[in-house]
């Protein structure tokens, strides 16, 4: 079965290029443009694995995952954030959140994949 | 459909860029305001993570320095100050001709100067970075989940797959933490695993297995010891205490961002919408080729269904209107910087308001709007606005006010650029008019045609050419172009209180309604918002006003022009003609016509490169039956009507 994986970014650049690499390693991409987009899509759908932005206008990432994290059908399902090195305080908090993971900016097509292959393992 | 990220982002990119500037502008005008500190971090850093994806490393190298700048201010390390904001606003501008991909470099290194002397002036502090390890042959770990691994999406047994694809692993499960049964919670991971890799395995392979978990996990890494010693887990479980202090205090900061209508968006290339708004026009056309065809035979079904494309057809034609409408803020906001920099130059405080900024406007419309409303503003700013100490003088506030406003009217738009400076100098206009042979000495003019005179090629009237307003290639050219959108321009002006440039422009250039009239044996499309109304032109008003060309309209006079003789037709004028009277502004002119067929939904094509000069026509358009129809010019028809003499009448 196809994994399901929603991405939750306010740039459609870094969208098309996450779609772009995870619909080609053989996943389903959804896209949402902020927290409250990828909040409703995730509560609306179960995904596989979520990977989301942490800097995002109306409701960032830090909140959507805490926000997932308080559903009890949302636990268990891998989280990937998306940071950059400058930013360990954030790091810690988004894991402090509930994340699973993270990827650092900027990444490899290659890594993203690999990455989703880590958490998605079985 | 191809989708390249990379020209995504040079898009987005310039969207943000956008933003920054706002937030910037909005930032100096209120220094502590945290949420906007917020609002330009967040633009710069996305501009940074994304460049540095596709790419553009110089972008994301030097967009860097500016996050960091803020992320300082955002932390309250550094104050946000004037000097700050003005960098990084040029900062903005560098960055933007690095996304374009023609910065020189010696100009972004310039601004990092800059940048660190601003952020220098506004603060001090620092930091340091530590680094990691070395390898051996083989070891022992022993390692704990937080108990919430499980929920937060960490697979134990994925992780232990990983670990023995690294070496030969021998693992044994600790279960001494799992409690009784009844306070056992079931989705917390309890277990804590002791394992001894054999083989060439680096540190940091092991580390990366655990990478996203190694900092809250209790794990213990040793060289695999050489005699069978047991090594005791050692906890290294701290780390997120300090890290969750230091973000606290700006997350908390208010977000000044407001709410985005939510729903989907797709982004389309304007090409696309030029392309179709084509196919649109060709569906109208063809649609009124098959009423027309419809309508002159007996079969009821054909009209039927010709009827229903005649309504979709327009439908869809509402639609593409609409599609290609963006407010006029996207204008507007692009104005807000040229003040900043006008203000600096010019050494005056000016404010700007806008009012009006969700007006819709056509996107070609607004694109060629730029550059005029540049041109009135500068002017406005430059010549309009006194320095500070002369406005007080005149007892009025200190900084000078610079007003926008846009709202819409029938199928125009209204765009007012007012100033409250000192108003245009008619004793100036007037000796610079009468220098440039423009009027005679002494001639009585109207207050109208006197302030007309600025918009005439070659006139300024600032006493020295300044380094803003240009070289009096100004007005004439403002003029020019808001005519070549079919719209108008005026301007009215009150000495010591301010003047007021008022442009109409047409919703769209695509489409227009007209109004099809015949003249001789051809047909010709005056654009319907021109017109003001018909009238019959009878046989003795024609008669008696041979030679003179006025007739009387409600106690005023309004010269026309006989189309026929200016197209001379050779064609005997019909019976009853009719005069279309035409307006643009103030001015009024009738036109004569053979016969007036009625109201017709034109799509504008333009002339070929052949006849782009001829005056009097601004485009062409195909008819039902497939001939070509002129479009007239309104503009050039009225300047051509207004004869000396009516104007004189018209002035008493």
């Amino acid at each position: 079965m196809t994994a399901s994986i929603l991405t939750v970014d306010d740039s459609a650049s870094l969208r098309m290029a996450i779609r772009i690499a995870l619909s080609g390693a053989g996943y389903a991409v959804t896209e949402a443009e902020d927290g409250v987009e990828g909040l409703s899509k995730a509560t609306a759908t179960r995904f596989d694995l979520i990977v989301t932005d942490l800097n995002m206008p109306n409701m960032d990432g830090l909140t959507m995952i805490k926000k997932l994290r308080e559903q009890p059908s949302q636990a268990g399902i891998p989280i990937i954030f998306l940071t950059t090195e400058s930013d360990d305080a954030m790091k810690a908090q988004a894991k402090a959140a509930g994340a699973t993971g993270w990827l650092v900016k900027p990444f490899q097509p290659e890594q993203l994949i690999r990455v989703a292959q880590k958490v998605l393992a079985r | 459909m191809s989708e390249d990220p990379t020209a995504a982002f040079r898009i987005e990119a310039g969207e943000l860029l956008e933003q920054v500037e706002q937030g910037l502008l909005d930032l100096r005008d209120n220094l502590g305001d945290m949420g906007l500190v917020n609002a330009v971090f967040r633009g710069l850093h996305t501009l940074k993570g994304s460049g540095a994806m596709f790419g553009f490393d110089a972008l994301a190298a030097f967009t860097h320095h500016c996050e960091s700048a803020f992320d300082r201010v955002r932390k309250g390390d550094v104050r946000a100050t004037k000097d700050l904001v003005t960098v990084i606003l040029s900062a903005g501008d560098h960055m933007r001709a690095l996304v374009d991909g023609d910065a020189p470099k010696a100009t972004g290194d310039a601004i990092l100067a800059k940048l660190a002397a601003a952020v220098d002036a506004a603060a001090g502090g620092g930091s340091a970075p530590v680094a990691a390890a070395p390898v051996k042959q083989g070891w022992t770990l022993s390692f704990r989940l937080p108990p919430d691994a499980m929920a937060n999406g960490t697979n134990p047994l994925a992780l232990l797959d990983e670990l023995r694809e690294l070496g030969e692993a021998t693992i044994a499960v600790r279960t001494d933490a799992v409690p009784p049964l009844d306070k056992l919670v079931p989705n917390h991971c309890l277990l804590g695993w002791d394992c001894t890799l054999i083989g060439d395995i680096s540190r940091e392979a092991i580390e990366d297995v655990f990478l996203f978990v190694m900092d809250d996990m209790e794990i213990a890494i040793e060289p695999l010891a050489v005699e069978g010693e047991a090594v005791e887990a050692t906890p290294t479980a701290e780390s997120e205490a300090q890290g969750t202090a230091v973000v606290a205090a700006n997350d908390g900061a208010g977000r000044a961002v407001a709410m985005r209508a939510q729903g989907e968006h797709v982004r389309v290339p304007a090409e696309r919408l030029d392309e179709l708004m084509d196919r649109v026009g060709e569906l109208v056309i063809a649609q009124s080729r098959l009423s027309q065809l419809a309508h002159s035979g007996h079969d009821l079904a054909l009209r039927s269904v010709s009827e229903e494309i005649e309504r979709l057809a327009g439908e869809m034609r509402d639609t593409m209107m609409v599609l290609r409408m963006v407010p006029v803020s996207t204008l507007f906001g692009r104005f807000r910087r040229l003040i900043h920099d006008l203000a600096i130059e010019t050494g005056k405080a000016i404010e700007l308001v806008t009012e009006g900024e969700t007006t819709e406007v056509d996107k070609t419309v607004i694109e060629r709007l730029f550059d005029p409303l540049v041109h009135i503003i500068r002017n406005s700013c430059d010549h309009g606005l006194e320095q500070a100490a002369d406005r007080v003088a005149a007892g009025k506030p200190e900084s000078g006010l610079i007003r926008l406003s846009a709202h819409q009217a029938g199928g125009e738009v209204l765009i007012t650029i007012t100033d409250d400076g000192r108003g245009i100098d008619r004793e100036r206009v007037r000796a610079k008019a009468e220098a440039n042979g423009l009027i005679q000495p002494g001639q009585a003019v109207s207050e109208d045609e006197l302030l007309g005179m600025i918009f005439h090629p070659g006139f300024s009237t600032a006493a020295q050419v300044t380094n803003l307003s240009g070289r009096g290639v100004g007005m004439d050219v403002v003029k020019r172009t808001i005519e070549s959108l079919r719209g108008s321009i005026d301007v009215k002006s009150q000495p010591g209180e301010g003047s007021t440039i008022t442009l109409r422009i047409p919703l769209t250039l695509a489409i227009i309604e007209g109004l099809l009239v015949r003249v001789g044996e051809g047909r010709y499309v005056i654009p319907l918002s021109a017109v003001e109304e018909c009238l019959e032109l009878s046989l003795e008003e024609d008669l008696r006003s041979r030679g003179r060309s006025i007739i009387t309209l409600r106690e005023r006079l309004i010269p026309f022009l006989r189309l026929r003789d200016l197209f001379a037709t050779d064609t005997r004028p019909d019976t009853y003609q009719k005069i279309v009277v035409v307006g643009i502004g103030a001015e009024r002119v009738g036109l004569v016509v053979d016969q007036i067929i009625g109201n017709h939904q034109t799509v504008i094509k333009a002339m070929s490169p052949l006849h782009r000069n001829v005056a009097s026509f601004a485009g062409a358009t195909i008819l039902g039956d497939g001939s070509v129809a002129l479009i007239l010019d309104i503009a050039q028809l009225v300047a051509l009507g207004q004869p000396k003499e009516e104007r004189r009448l018209a002035a008493g």
